[in-house]
């Protein structure tokens, strides 16, 4: 026991004489928290289109007036004909170009439906998608208009359903409410894996783990001096991020702390002993690193954490059983923003600490003191 | 007491050891003494349990290094060829820490490092990587000393270190060895040689000849010349093509030229050399050094190949 205590007081004692090492615990939570949380957002600012009025009615000038007053589109031009808007969506001076064609009007008003086109730049296919669903509903509204105001009585329609939603747990879809809790795990994970992963690989560097590996010391004295300081400070780092988050952008604490915080710990142990096992196969810092790199991208990418794990194909959905981001992600909103209590997140919790014990014995066992 | 059998270790292809068989009494300041990559680290890390060996076995006082690794490096200190203690812990907390990994306290071995500790004390709060290299090395020496091991380990302990440390350091081993530690140590510094009770040169992961200084130089079995001369690259040239010559090495402004035993005098030398335009000349016979034993047994290893 007194061996564990000089063994973690050393440890904390180097990690505080690192002079990059308050920075980091500091200054990474407030950009990430401050920076990230906007950035990652998918809502729609502007909507920059041209509109080709072939028609030149009461009707379609109707429309436009419609999609003008909509704050979301700004019309950059009104070119003759479609030639010229296809022109301008080459040249990325819109995102959108609504074509109107001949007899738009009388179409309307004789066969009761009429068409438009619409052309999008999609190589942002996410928010091609959602451009194209604000102008629909510009447009449908409008359609709704002709129909409740119609022109002669008779194409007074007496149904029409209209669709209330209700947004549960976040009811103004603000964005950032579903961004925060996921950059506060990115946040807790960079902490544990890259610190504590490149801390047992200076040593190596250093050469004093030879030096380590002569004393009586044990196996789990010397791992878990590498892994409790950095525990700490990932769970402040969590603290400190959420801090932001909640002063920031007021995001709602549901659930309880404890649990999530416990939950955290159990996380973190799993993240150390990855960036731990990874150490303990790599010679040097930079090797480390870029392992540690690699799987952190491809995990977060997968996790959920920006794009809908639901959207995913089956195979990746299956892939993300054994990604720790994708349960922790989905802890932290849960508890969060819905405020789930312990036995709803129980599964997670399972597979978490299944992986967190796994991880960890494979640090150990993979640690050799000989070569 | 270390105990050394048949010592076998090879990297992929490389040989690092081959049948390395050696014996260190008691208290015996024994010396390692070979070229970068002769196997010298190989041999201290497989007696460290760092290393496991491919055959053959190493037994330190009665334990053997892999079946008793454990109790092995309890009673074995080891100082690694590079310095391997926390640059970023201060002199004092590097010494409390190793004292406490090894479940003992520095007051209660002091005695021991006393006199190594005092010349570093004075900087006990600064941090272990900004000590001078010969401070380093003796920290590092009383680290290693502080659990009181039986056994000293000492690899190239006084490479990059300056020639005042190095003597320093040599009467520190030697102290040590008085209070009755087993102490095996590297260098590829052959004037360290003298200062051991006994050495063993190495060369290419084999041991070419264990014995005390003395009898290694006194039984150099070849004639051994002393050339002084202004022009030391034409003449080692000119001295090349002596008949019976076995080898011409530089030392300095001395040129060494070992020749088969009873081939030639002083004499007989010059008289060459003169014929050959060279006069301004002096040639004595000489006693050989370790490095001149080293070099004679480094080329029959060559033939023999």
């Amino acid at each position: 026991m007194r061996t564990l205590f000089y063994v973690l007081q050393k440890e904390f004692t180097q990690v505080f004489r690192n002079k990059s090492m308050l920075p980091i615990i500091f200054v990474m939570p407030l950009v990430q928290m401050l920076i990230l949380v906007f950035a990652a957002t998918n809502e729609l600012r502007q909507v920059d289109l041209a509109i080709v009025d072939y028609d030149h009615s009461y009707s379609s000038r109707e429309m436009i007036a419609g999609i003008t007053g909509n704050p979301f589109f700004k019309v950059q031009q009104n070119p003759d004909n479609s030639q010229d808007a296809e022109a301008l969506l080459m040249q990325n001076k819109i995102d959108l170009a609504l074509i109107i064609p001949r007899h738009f009007d009388k179409n309307l008003i004789i066969n009761k439906s009429a068409e438009v086109q619409v052309l999008v730049d999609a190589i942002n296919g996410n928010a091609a998608q959602l451009s194209l669903g604000y102008l629909s509903s510009v447009i449908g509204s409008y359609s709704q208009k002709v129909l409740v105001n119609p022109i002669k009585p008779e194409y007074r329609q007496t149904k029409n359903i209209i669709i209330k939603p209700s947004y549960w747990f976040n009811p103004q879809l603000n964005y950032k409410y579903y961004m925060a809790p996921g950059i506060l795990v990115v946040l807790i994970t960079v902490v544990g894996m890259l610190l504590g992963g490149m801390n047992l690989v200076r040593e190596k560097e250093l050469g004093t783990i030879e030096q380590i590996n002569v004393t009586p010391l044990k196996k789990w004295q010397f791992i878990a001096g590498k892994l409790l300081p950095f525990l700490v400070i990932g769970l402040f780092d969590l603290a400190f991020g959420l801090l932001v988050a909640r002063i920031a952008f007021n995001i709602p604490v549901r659930g309880s702390l404890i649990l999530l915080f416990s939950l955290a710990s159990v996380y973190l142990v799993l993240v150390l002993s990855w960036g731990l096992f990874i150490s303990t196969i790599s010679d040097t810092q930079q090797q480390a690193t870029f392992v540690s790199f690699f799987s952190l991208i491809v995990f977060i990418m997968m996790s959920g954490l920006f794009t809908p794990v639901e959207s995913m194909p089956d195979w990746a959905q299956k892939l993300d059983f054994i990604n720790p981001l994708f349960y922790f992600v989905k802890i932290m909103r849960s508890v969060l923003l819905k405020g789930s209590n312990f036995a709803d997140i129980f599964n997670e919790f399972a597979a978490l600490s299944a992986f967190a014990v796994s991880m960890f014995g494979l640090a150990i066992f993979r640690y050799r003191k000989t070569s | 007491m270390i105990e050394v059998k048949d010592l076998h270790k090879k990297y992929g292809d490389v040989i690092a050891l081959e049948k390395v068989s050696l014996s260190v009494q008691k208290g015996e300041l024994f010396g390692l003494i070979g070229p970068d990559g002769a196997g010298k680290t190989t041999l201290m890390r497989i007696l460290m349990s760092l290393l496991l060996p491919d055959t053959g076995s190493a037994i330190m006082n009665g334990l053997d290094v892999v079946a008793d690794y454990k109790k092995v490096r309890l009673i074995t200190g080891y100082m690694p060829g590079r310095f391997s203690l926390y640059p970023d812990l201060t002199v004092e907390e590097n010494l409390k820490f190793f004292a406490t990994v090894f479940g003992t306290t520095i007051e209660e071995n002091y005695y021991l490092i006393k006199d190594i500790y005092q010349q570093i004390e004075p900087f006990k709060t600064r941090r272990a990587g900004k000590l001078s290299g010969g401070m380093k090395q003796k920290l590092a020496l009383s680290c290693a000393l502080i659990h009181k091991p039986e056994i000293l380990i000492l690899d190239e302990p006084t490479t990059g270190v300056d020639a005042v440390s190095r003597k320093e350091f040599w009467e520190m081993l030697k102290r040590l060895k008085d209070m009755g530690i087993t102490i095996l140590v590297s260098t590829p510094y052959m004037d360290e040689a003298s200062l051991c009770d006994r050495i063993a040169l190495i060369q290419q992961g084999r041991l070419m000849s264990v014995a005390t200084p003395l009898k290694m130089t006194n039984s150099f079995p070849e004639d051994l010349w002393a050339v002084r001369t202004r022009k030391i690259y034409d003449t080692s040239k000119l001295l090349e093509l002596i008949p019976s010559m076995l080898s011409v090495n530089s030392f300095g402004q001395v040129l060494h030229l070992v020749t088969k035993k009873g081939m030639h005098t002083a004499k007989s030398i010059i008289q060459f050399l003169s014929a050959q335009g060279e006069v301004e000349i002096s040639v004595e016979a000489s006693t050989a050094t370790i490095e001149d034993v080293f070099i004679l047994l480094m080329n029959h290893h060559k033939q023999n190949q």
